[in-house]
């Protein structure tokens, strides 16, 4: 009871202050304010209706999808008829796994390798100090894009082509987490290593127990960076998988796109299951995730 | 907590060396404690073998003749460079490369200006505008493109059909040479203005309240206040912006390869694109260094442009 009550007053006073600043910015008449909503809305509907639309179609028939003039309720009903077909084929609950170990390992390692190092540039003394730190933002410019051609060589060198080691493993590399980390690490007092160091803790200590749980919040940001990114990852993982076993789910749909031919239907059922996941981590984390592209996205400054 | 009277003036760290070990064991192990060697090893092992070594092998193969599956390898010197120099496809794809970076950066950058502000006036429904504006980044590039294509199809496509209902002619979204450029800008577009829309929106949100207060008390309009309270605070951000997109649309590679694979023609084939071809279509690795070098100066440059203006206008 306690709790909700907090909760509703919490909730209040953001109504409150959004209703204030609503009145700071567009002025207390109407006029502006009705502008402003229907060039919201407006916009919202246009990026909305490619979605909708899709989404629609996933559950027609196949000669439905087609049909001119297109309609919004299909002759023959709507039908799970392309869920059903993609699901018995298997293929795409594969992709979906691979996906998610492989963003989900992306994750944990890009941030226990970035982590202890930001952690030392930030805090500890050592000779080239200065030069590791400069060598982290000017790798933040090289675009990984352009690694591909030596990176598949190497790949071949190490007989890891088609395994999903070679997927995972050029993708720990993220020079702005570390940057962004670093930052972050900057501004917490020194007062507490200070404190830390003279009640005899070792910099291992301090780092476990003070400076990371004090992270938390970046660090989260910067794990659904991660996770996002490599959820998403379309280059690299297409040029070192062949074996659709092994492919992620941006790296599969696609094939559906030739073994199916032109069935729309089909394929854009197989965009919507393609899309799912993301959806829910959204619709779970869409505060954290407002602040990991507002803290990652500005880590260049 | 106070050391107790005669303890050495050092406490003996926490987890320290147990006792009853050598001396040399334990001064090495107190001195380890304090190494940032086991902070920075993991590091210096994924930049060094997935960074450094292929940014250096890369170097010596675009002084090579390698193929796709190793052979040759022998040294060639600056040919490969200078075939790309002349290379009428190198300097093509270079320009549709400028071409789409010039054309999705204005409406990266103004559409997702005008979102956050949007947003940012605290009318209700923000949940919902924040949903529709950020959820296409979210989407695999798989999906964008399987639905754009759906949307982009010629005869029963949703956009020739809209079209159609002002009574003007249906467009070749994607066939035809003089319009798939703007196809694929358009979808870019719609997929990842998103991430600049938060950008903006994060920015928004530090700028004082009591600056629209003051504003107000001269009496200054809504239109007044974005002109001249907003827009100003902004600034920094777009420098931010300007910079990330331009090297994001730069590196354009997924959605093209994708929706149209560089045609019609060459109409919409990237830098990257022509990379990704020379070196896993045509086996010419060398010859796809080469060009990756070429481009990485390119982004060099356009990143150290930036950095020059930015420190110029501060100074």
């Amino acid at each position: 009871m306690a709790a909700q009550s907090i909760r509703s007053a919490r909730r209040a006073e953001a109504a409150r202050d959004r209703a204030r600043r609503r009145d700071l910015i567009l002025g207390g008449g109407r006029g502006p304010r009705i502008a402003a909503m229907s060039a919201l809305a407006a916009l919202a509907a246009l990026w909305l209706a490619p979605m909708v639309w899709a989404l629609i179609t996933s559950f027609k028939t196949e000669g439905d999808a087609v049909a001119l003039p297109p309609a919004l309720v299909p002759e023959s009903g709507f039908t799970l008829e392309q869920y059903r077909g993609l699901f018995a084929a298997g293929n795409i609950q594969m992709w979906m796994f691979n996906s998610l170990v492989i963003a989900v390992l992306v994750t944990l390692f890009t941030i226990a390798v970035a982590a202890p190092a930001a952690f030392a540039m930030s805090r500890m003394d050592f000779r080239g100090r200065t030069a590791l730190t400069a060598f982290t933002v000017a790798a933040i410019v090289v675009p990984p894009q352009l690694l591909i051609v030596p990176l598949f060589r190497q790949m071949v060198w190490l007989d890891l082509v088609d395994t999903h080691p070679a997927v995972i493993l050029p993708q720990l590399v993220a020079p702005v987490i570390v940057f962004v980390l670093k930052r972050f690490f900057d501004a917490v007092p020194r007062e507490l290593d200070e404190a830390a160091r003279m009640d005899g803790a070792s910099y291992g200590r301090l780092f476990v127990s003070v400076i990371m749980p004090l992270s938390r919040p970046i660090l989260a940001a910067a794990s659904i960076f991660v996770f996002i990114t490599a959820w998403n990852n379309y280059l690299w993982p297409f040029i070192v998988t062949t074996d659709p076993a092994l492919m992620t789910l941006p790296v599969g749909v696609p094939n559906i796109l030739d073994s199916y031919g032109t069935f729309y239907a089909s394929q854009l059922a197989a965009s919507m299951v393609a899309a799912a996941p993301m959806v829910i981590v959204f619709m779970l984390f869409q505060r954290q995730i407002v602040d990991s592209v507002a803290t990652t996205g500005l880590g260049g400054r | 907590m106070s050391a107790p009277a005669g303890a050495p003036a050092r406490p003996r760290a926490e987890g320290g060396p147990p006792p009853g070990l050598p001396g040399a064991v334990r001064r090495l192990w107190r001195r380890s404690a304090d190494s940032p060697a086991p902070f920075l090893l993991p590091f210096l092992l994924v930049y060094t073998l997935f960074l450094v070594w292929p940014l250096l092998s890369g170097l010596w193969m675009s002084f090579t003749d390698i193929a796709l599956n190793g052979a040759g390898g022998a040294f060639v010197g600056a040919e490969n460079y200078a075939e790309a120099l002349g290379d009428p496809l190198v300097w093509r794809t270079l320009g549709n490369t400028v071409l789409f970076t010039l054309l999705t950066t204005v409406p990266l950058v103004v559409i997702a200006l005008a979102m956050a502000v949007l947003v940012q006036t605290g009318l209700p429904g923000q949940w919902l505008w924040r949903l529709s504006f950020f959820l296409p980044f979210l989407l695999p590039v798989a999906t964008v493109v399987l639905v754009w294509n759906f949307l982009y199809v010629e005869d029963f496509g949703l956009l020739n059909q809209a079209l159609g209902l002002f009574g003007a002619e249906g467009l070749g979204w994607l066939t035809d040479e003089s319009t798939a450029m703007w196809s694929v800008v358009l979808t870019t577009v719609w997929w990842t203005v998103g991430f600049n829309f938060l950008l903006y929106l994060a920015a928004l949100q530090s700028i004082p309240g009591h600056l629209y207060e003051a504003a107000a008390l001269d009496g200054a309009g809504a239109w007044a206040r974005l002109r001249h309270v907003t827009l100003p605070q902004l600034r920094g951000t777009t420098a931010v912006v300007l910079l990330l997109q331009v090297l994001a649309s730069l590196k354009v590679f997924d959605q093209i390869y994708l929706l149209t694979g560089g045609g019609p023609g060459e109409a919409t084939r990237s830098l990257l694109l022509y990379i990704y071809d020379v070196g896993f279509t045509g086996y010419r690795f060398g010859y796809g260094a080469a060009v990756s070098y070429l481009f990485l100066a390119l982004v060099l440059g356009v990143a150290a442009l930036q950095l020059w203006i930015s420190a110029r206008r501060k100074g």
